[in-house]
This record gives structure tokens, C-alpha cells and sequence, in this order.
């Protein structure tokens, strides 16, 4: 069996039908375990009970960019091998991902007023987030906009490529720059820097907790591209008959 | 009842956009989908 054979709609749509199920199930538990959990953890003796916001700042964050990297490999499955659903599976993705940014965005803006003393700075880790945002948009207007679906996939395969780079700088940007606001990695193995445990514990079953609901998401949200791609294939069969 | 301290407001700010904003998100997700599926359905009845 090869992984190319869930190219093919009929078999993503069979294999995803029985998986989602048991993904949403998942994705639930861990989401609402790991937020809750976040919230009930106790005072950080700098920060006070503004650390709970970490539980859905780093998880946002994390998939924001993880989101654009999964897209940039989809869109270089479009434009190397031509799978339908791979370009179904970017586009259905971008969504999420510009509502994931959004959420880091907010919740650090909210996380930095009183940490700060300013809602917002341009720090580069912010500013190229900010960035990442308006790459998800301009990716979401430009597959509106363009009539044919194949032009649509080839062009915004290109501009994937293109905001990959603003994807991984900010991944990167406070280690290029230190003259930022922003922390750096919140999750460090380095001895000295690791989170307490009262705080990493959560913060992990929150991140596996995001990183489900993301992936059941695109799975349901490429289910619905491939739907709407086979009605027009018919509707356009039917009018040329 | 949890005390938040003087940060209440920017905790519960924090997860009141972040709930709503998912709770869109997924809310989308799940209407797009059932209506995508029913006019395909009804397109394979009626033809």
C-alpha cells in the first residue's frame, strides 16, 4: 500500500469517514482537558494568573505555523504530482490557520498589556505573525478569486512558497533579533530554562489537544472541498450533455 | 470559584476570544460540511 493511494478521493473520503469519528473524540478530550486544566493551575509568582493564557497562546501559535508548513507541503504535492486532494487539502487548511494566528495574535496583545505595559510592539516575533496573518488572507482571497480551481491551486501553491519564509521567521524571528519584546522558546530543554511541571504538564495535553482539533478540522474541511469539486464536475457534465 | 487576582479581566478576556473564535471556526466547519453534503446528495437523487 502506498500513502499516494489516499490521493485518490474515493479512498480519502472511505478512510477519514471511519477516522473522524475517534480524531474529534480525541481532539475534544484533550482540548477541553488541557484548557481547563491551564486554567486551574496556580499563580506564577511574576506573571500572576495571566500565565493561564499560555495554555492557548503557545497552541495557537504552534499551529499557525504549523499550518502554513502542512499547506507548503500539500501545495508541493499539487505542483510536483498534480493529487487533487492535496491542493483540496491546502485550501481547506488556510482557514484554520488565519484563525489560529488570530488567536495567538489576540491572546498575546491581551498577555502583553498588562506584561508589557502595551498592547502591541513591533517586536519581530509580532510583526512577522502579523505578517503570517495577512499571507493566510491574500491565500484565502486569492482562491476565491480565481475562477479555475487547477490556476487556483498553481497560484496560490506560489504564494505558499513565498510566505513560507515569513512561516519560519516566525518560528525563528526572536533568535535572529534580540532586540524584541518576546520571549524565547517557552518549552526549552535546556535545564536551567525548563517550564515547572505544574505548568508543562497542561500545556503539552493542550498542544496535543490543538493539534488534534487542527487536524480534524482539515480532514472535515477537505471532505467538504472534495464535495463541492465533485457537485461542479457533475453540474458541469450535465450542462455540456 | 477560581480567584484570578487583580488579572482577572485579561484572563477571562484571553479565553472569551480564544472559546469564541474556535467555537466559530468549528461551527463553519461543521455547517459547510453538511450543506456541501446535502446539495451533493440531492444533486445524485434528482440529477
Amino acid at each position: 500500500m502506498s500513502i499516494w493511494e489516499y490521493a485518490n478521493p474515493a479512498k480519502f473520503m472511505r478512510t477519514t469517514e471511519g477516522a473522524l469519528p475517534w480524531l474529534v473524540g480525541s481532539a475534544a478530550i484533550c482540548c477541553v482537558g488541557g484548557v481547563v486544566w491551564g486554567f486551574l493551575t496556580p499563580e506564577d509568582f511574576r506573571q500572576g494568573s495571566t500565565v493561564k493564557i499560555v495554555f492557548l497562546h503557545v497552541p495557537a501559535a504552534m499551529m499557525a505555523i504549523n499550518i502554513w508548513v502542512m499547506m507548503l507541503v500539500a501545495s508541493l504535492i499539487w505542483i510536483i504530482r498534480r493529487h487533487h486532494v492535496s491542493a483540496l487539502a491546502a485550501r481547506a487548511a488556510a482557514p484554520i490557520g488565519a484563525v489560529m494566528t488570530l488567536i495567538a495574535l489576540a491572546t498575546g496583545a491581551i498577555w502583553g498589556q498588562p506584561m508589557w505595559g502595551t498592547w502591541w510592539e513591533w517586536d519581530p516575533r509580532l510583526t512577522s505573525f502579523l505578517i503570517l496573518f495577512l499571507f493566510y488572507i491574500g491565500y484565502i482571497a486569492l482562491w476565491a478569486s480565481v475562477e479555475d480551481p487547477d490556476s487556483a491551486a498553481d497560484l496560490t501553491g506560489v504564494l505558499c512558497l513565498v510566505g513560507s519564509v515569513f512561516a519560519l521567521l516566525s518560528r525563528y524571528a526572536v533568535l535572529f533579533w534580540n532586540q524584541g519584546l518576546h520571549q524565547g522558546a517557552s518549552l526549552s530543554v535546556a535545564p536551567g530554562e525548563r517550564m515547572s511541571a505544574v505548568y508543562r504538564h497542561p500545556l503539552y495535553l493542550s498542544m496535543l489537544g490543538f493539534f488534534l482539533l487542527t487536524l480534524a478540522l482539515i480532514l472535515i474541511r477537505t471532505r467538504t472541498e472534495i464535495r463541492k469539486r465533485r457537485l461542479a464536475a457533475l453540474q458541469a457534465r450535465e450542462m455540456r450533455a | 470559584m477560581i480567584d484570578l487576582g487583580r488579572y482577572a479581566g485579561t484572563v477571562l478576556a484571553a479565553y472569551g476570544v480564544s472559546i469564541v473564535l474556535i467555537a466559530g471556526l468549528v461551527w463553519h466547519t461543521v455547517a459547510a460540511n453538511a450543506r456541501a453534503r446535502r446539495a451533493l446528495q440531492e444533486f445524485e437523487r434528482n440529477g
